[in-house]
């Protein structure tokens, strides 16, 4: 199959990449770029294990395909923190026992951090609204809305905003 | 002075968990997460029909698309003894289908290739000729007149019957029903679902030809028995197999059993001599590996005029799909059914059960319990509930009448009981909710229409198998393991037989061995689910683990704390006699100023050892735990159902466990809320149905629901705590409990709503649509397949 070139931002450094147009936006960046923090669940769009953010806004990988992402910016969990510091959010999940197995872990992350930009004090009610994409199977869901929080408040004491 | 256990990371500590790190930053290592030099990839192509015959297979097409370096069929299989594989239940499943099909998504024919696309596309031209059978979607079909045998392959089997069990006294149970005042029955479906975790199942099988070692990197819950299993499956050594159970994402019993993936890819990896990996996808997850439930119960309570339970009758019939691959201690052909009605003094009972060949995926597992313990306790829930219903007595009532109430106890089925304190815990969720409140409440909400159900569930459970007497998994008796060294600065290696899939192991069992020798947590790696670095265990499932690995993880702590006491005698020059123990150290009892810390004594076993004793500081135990532990809990749920549209919603939820001593109280509650979400879903939203032909209806997340965190509700979590007499730290297991009582608690709510319209039961899910029908109709409402119009 024919292969295309595409230049893709991604965890802010330019690539170029070279994908057949089947390929999967969660294949391109876990076989081709060797990001394996996004995780593939369902296939369906349901599950949201694969969720990355494209231009900010969370979106699910498995129904993406790689050139859909042509000239556009993507944001994985390896580039949610910085080498140094971890994003508020993965302290919260850490601080709140937000995770048990860690595989929904990383997309549930990203639709969180991404509220958090739009909606810096959300209720709880907006978390579980916002986060409605991403099915976890171990927790319950409580612990992931109090480590949300935690990185609300975390963000709040920085920036004070 | 001794440590501070709670400031090292201790018995009762919340600490941190030590996975978190790198599950945060996208540095988890799953299955699927690794890349080998040279590694294909394979695909499994599966049946359409549930059942068929299967006239041919063509191949051709596939083996020319450039990039497949293997088309595997049955026929090949078949040359390598491979085309069917024994169970952990005693019989056999094929691995790649040559004479029929028996179940829709059945393994047929697999493809190797250079990526999976590829594998995809060969899989695709593969043509198959089926001809289709009639098609046996539950146990009453299976056992018609005219029923097609699925098992045509299995001599001597005459019919659909797969096993036959029976446990209690039936002559004296017949008495007590004839003595009887009352005699409530119950009657209902406890529907299949799906364990489900995010993660499918996958292997990266890797036979090495120059060193004819095979490394299986697998997403299995028991390295252990796969090593052992494949070793008698394959026939290949088995100190030449190396399984190697990374990070997991979710298990909840989907990944104990052996799947025809995993044994097709280890043959491809040998035939091409490469690295060969498997991932299934969601829907052949959900359509062919471990399902669990899929129980159709009959039973009887016979009950004296003041409310006291005099005798019990249970039967029932089990769908155990094509072929019976149940995960399952090998005496017990039903799981622990039979610790029904354990939390209750009943004199006499007595249970049936039947299985069933069906044309439906194979495999029961324990999806989050103990062995059909999820099963056993809704059903004993919901008749106890049904019957005070009946009667006309307080349901919070009518269980304290019937509580066991003095320990040991042996149970009606005959387990034994050896700790509890039912009313306690009963009476504090009672507390918590409000009880009596809310019942004055609902009787106002009534007279204006309003539906608002209040649901009780409680309950006890046997967690931890074994004891070896009586447990075993294909002879293998359930025990577990852990070895303990001691580095000559004090920081330690733990390395134990059981594998974590989230439950969070590092963490806590690094606990365990600070709680035993005063060593920080955070001194101490722990490592699990290499099968060449760990010693034997059975793995992790049926909430065994801290029962047994975790017992372990405190012998083996306990003998280095005896090798220690030595050194610390020579160290402080005085007699092992003279010595007294604390948190950390060793004194002399006369001058306790003078003392040995545990981290001088592992320094002094490396350099300052006293003649005659060995080096070194380590020790390993293996544990064979004397009974079960037997936790239990108090679960209570309020809804308001609207009656226009039969939706119902929770308005309180409250939890209360005894687990004994809790490790990391953090954890447990985090396992609790984890439990209670799959009870809920389980209640309302979650199962795999089928139609009349055997099509599989949940196949994948958009017709398989599990809940969003939109839908599900707030947990209210309390604790009693009542230690384990015979683990060595008063531990219990605890990671299943609110999914085994919690269905209940959510049915009996609805049905306690809907108590005054006469209405008696609803299978799970309880749909809205079926809460409707029942509300409009006033009638009860079934559940099992065919579905109607289907």
């Amino acid at each position: 199959m024919e292969i295309k070139q595409i230049k893709v931002t991604v965890n802010g450094e330019p690539r170029v990449v070279e994908v057949e147009p089947r390929l999967l936006c969660v294949h391109m960046l876990r076989e081709v770029l060797g990001l394996t923090g996004t995780h593939l669940g369902c296939d369906t769009t349901s599950c949201g294990a694969c969720t990355v953010l494209l231009d900010g806004l969370p979106v699910k990988s498995c129904t993406l395909f790689g050139i859909q992402t042509d000239g556009h910016e993507l944001t994985t969990v390896e580039g949610l923190g910085w080498p140094s510091e971890l994003h508020p959010v993965q302290e919260g999940f850490r601080e709140e026992h937000g995770l048990q197995c860690g595989f929904c872990t990383p997309g549930m992350m990203l639709t969180a951090a991404a509220l958090l930009e739009d909606t810096p004090n959300p209720t709880d009610d907006d978390i579980r609204w916002a986060i409605s994409g991403n099915l976890c199977r171990c927790t319950g869901y409580q612990n992931i809305i109090n480590s949300v929080q935690w990185a609300a408040r975390k963000m709040e004491a920085v920036h004070g905003r | 002075m001794a440590v501070d256990e709670i400031s090292v990371g201790g018995l009762g500590a919340r600490v941190k968990r030590v996975e978190d790190d790198r599950l945060i930053r996208g540095k988890g290592n799953f299955t699927d997460d690794f890349k080998l030099p040279g590694m294909l990839h394979m695909e499994i192509l599966r049946s359409p029909h549930a059942h068929a015959r299967i006239v041919s297979v063509d191949t051709t097409k596939a083996w020319a698309i450039p990039g497949v370096h293997l088309v595997l069929t049955g026929e090949l299989m078949a040359q390598r003894n491979l085309a069917w594989m024994p169970t952990l239940s005693y019989d056999t499943q094929a691995v790649l289908a040559m004479d029929k099909v028996r179940f829709q998504g059945q393994e047929v024919a697999a493809v190797v290739a250079d990526d999976p696309y590829i594998a995809k596309d060969a899989c695709e031209a593969i043509e198959v000729t089926y001809e289709p059978l009639p098609a046996i979607v539950n146990p009453m079909q299976a056992v018609a007149a005219d029923a097609p045998l699925i098992r045509d392959d299995k001599d001597g089997q005459t019919d659909n019957v797969c096993y036959r069990w029976e446990v209690g006294d039936k002559a004296m149970t017949d008495r007590a029903f004839e003595r009887a005042a009352r005699v409530v029955k119950l009657d209902c479906f406890y529907p299949r679902s799906h364990p489900s975790p995010i993660e499918c199942c996958g292997t990266i099988a890797d036979f090495n030809p120059a060193t004819a070692k095979l490394t299986l990197y697998m997403t299995t819950q028991a390295p252990h028995i796969i090593r052992t299993a494949v070793a008698l499956v394959a026939e290949l050594p088995e100190h030449m197999i190396r399984v190697i159970a990374p990070d997991i994402g979710g298990g909840f019993g989907n990944k104990v059993p052996v799947y025809p993936g995993y044994v097709v890819a280890t043959l491809a990896s040998i035939l091409v001599g490469r690295p060969v990996k498997w991932i299934e996808d969601k829907t052949g997850n959900l359509i062919s590996t471990g399902f669990a439930r899929d129980m159709y119960f009959r039973g009887e309570l016979a009950i004296d005029h003041r409310g006291k339970i005099e005798g019990l009758r249970i039967a029932v019939d089990t769908d155990n799909g094509a072929f019976f691959s149940d995960a399952q201690p090998t005496k017990f052909k039903v799981g622990l059914l039979h610790s029904a009605f354990a939390c209750y003094d009943i004199p006499y009972g007595h249970l049936t059960s039947q299985g069933h060949y069906t044309n439906k995926a194979p495999g029961g597992v324990a999806y989050r319990c103990s062995f059909r313990v999820t099963e056993a306790m809704f059903f004993q829930e919901r008749l106890i509930a049904a019957a005070a219903q009946d009667i006309g007595i307080d349901p919070a009532e009518f269980r304290r009448i019937n509580f066991v109430r003095d320990f040991p106890w042996r149970t009606t089925y005959g387990m034994l009981l050896d700790s509890g304190d039912y009313d306690k815990c009963l009476t504090l969720a009672l507390k918590k909710l409000g009880y009596e409140e809310l019942r004055r409440e609902q009787a106002e909400a009534r007279k204006q229409g309003r539906y608002i159900g209040i649901g009780i569930s409680t309950m006890t459970e046997p967690l931890g198998a074994g004891n070896s007497r009586e447990f075993d998994i294909i002879g293998i008796k359930m025990f577990d393991s852990a070895e303990l060294r001691v580095h000559p600065s004090g920081k330690a290696v733990l390395k134990i037989g059981s594998k974590t899939q989230g439950q969070g192991h590092e963490t806590t069992f690094a606990q365990i061995v600070t709680h035993e020798l005063g060593i920080p947590s955070t001194d101490i790696l722990v490592h699990h689910g290499d099968t060449d670095n760990t010693p034997f265990g059975m793995g992790t499932y049926a909430s065994r683990s801290t029962p047994t690995a975790g017992a372990a993880t405190s012998m083996a702590s306990r003998k280095v704390r005896a090798k220690a006491r030595k050194l610390a005698a020579h160290l402080l020059e005085v007699s092992e006699d003279d010595l007294e123990w604390e948190l950390g150290r060793f004194y002399v009892r006369d001058a306790p100023q003078r003392g040995a810390t545990i981290q001088d004594c592992a320094l002094a076993a490396y350099t300052n050892m006293p003649d005659g004793l060995e080096p070194g500081l380590e020790n390993h135990a293996y544990y064979d735990p004397p009974n079960m532990t037997w936790p239990f809990a108090a679960y209570l749920a309020a809804v308001e159902i609207d009656p226009e549209t039969g939706v119902w919603e929770v308005l309180r939820f409250v939890a209360v466990d005894d687990c004994g001593v809790r490790i990391n109280p953090m954890i447990v509650e985090g396992q609790i809320m984890g439990g209670l979400a799959e009870a809920y879903a389980m209640s309302n939203m979650q199962f795999i149905t089928f139609d009349s032909t055997g099509n599989c209806i949940g196949a994948n997340y958009m017709d398989f629901l599990l809940p969003t965190a939109w839908e599900t509700p707030k947990w209210e979590l309390h604790e009693v705590v009542t230690p384990c007499p015979h683990h060595p730290i008063g531990a219990k297991g605890v990671g299943e409990c609110a999914t085994v009582g919690g269905p209940a608690a959510f049915v009996n709510a609805v049905m306690d709503a809907l108590a005054p319209l006469g209405v008696r039961n609803i299978d799970m899910p309880v749909f809205s649509g079926r809460v409707w029908e029942a509300i409009t109709q006033q009638h009860d409402v079934a559940g099992y397949p065919p579905l109607p119009g289907h």
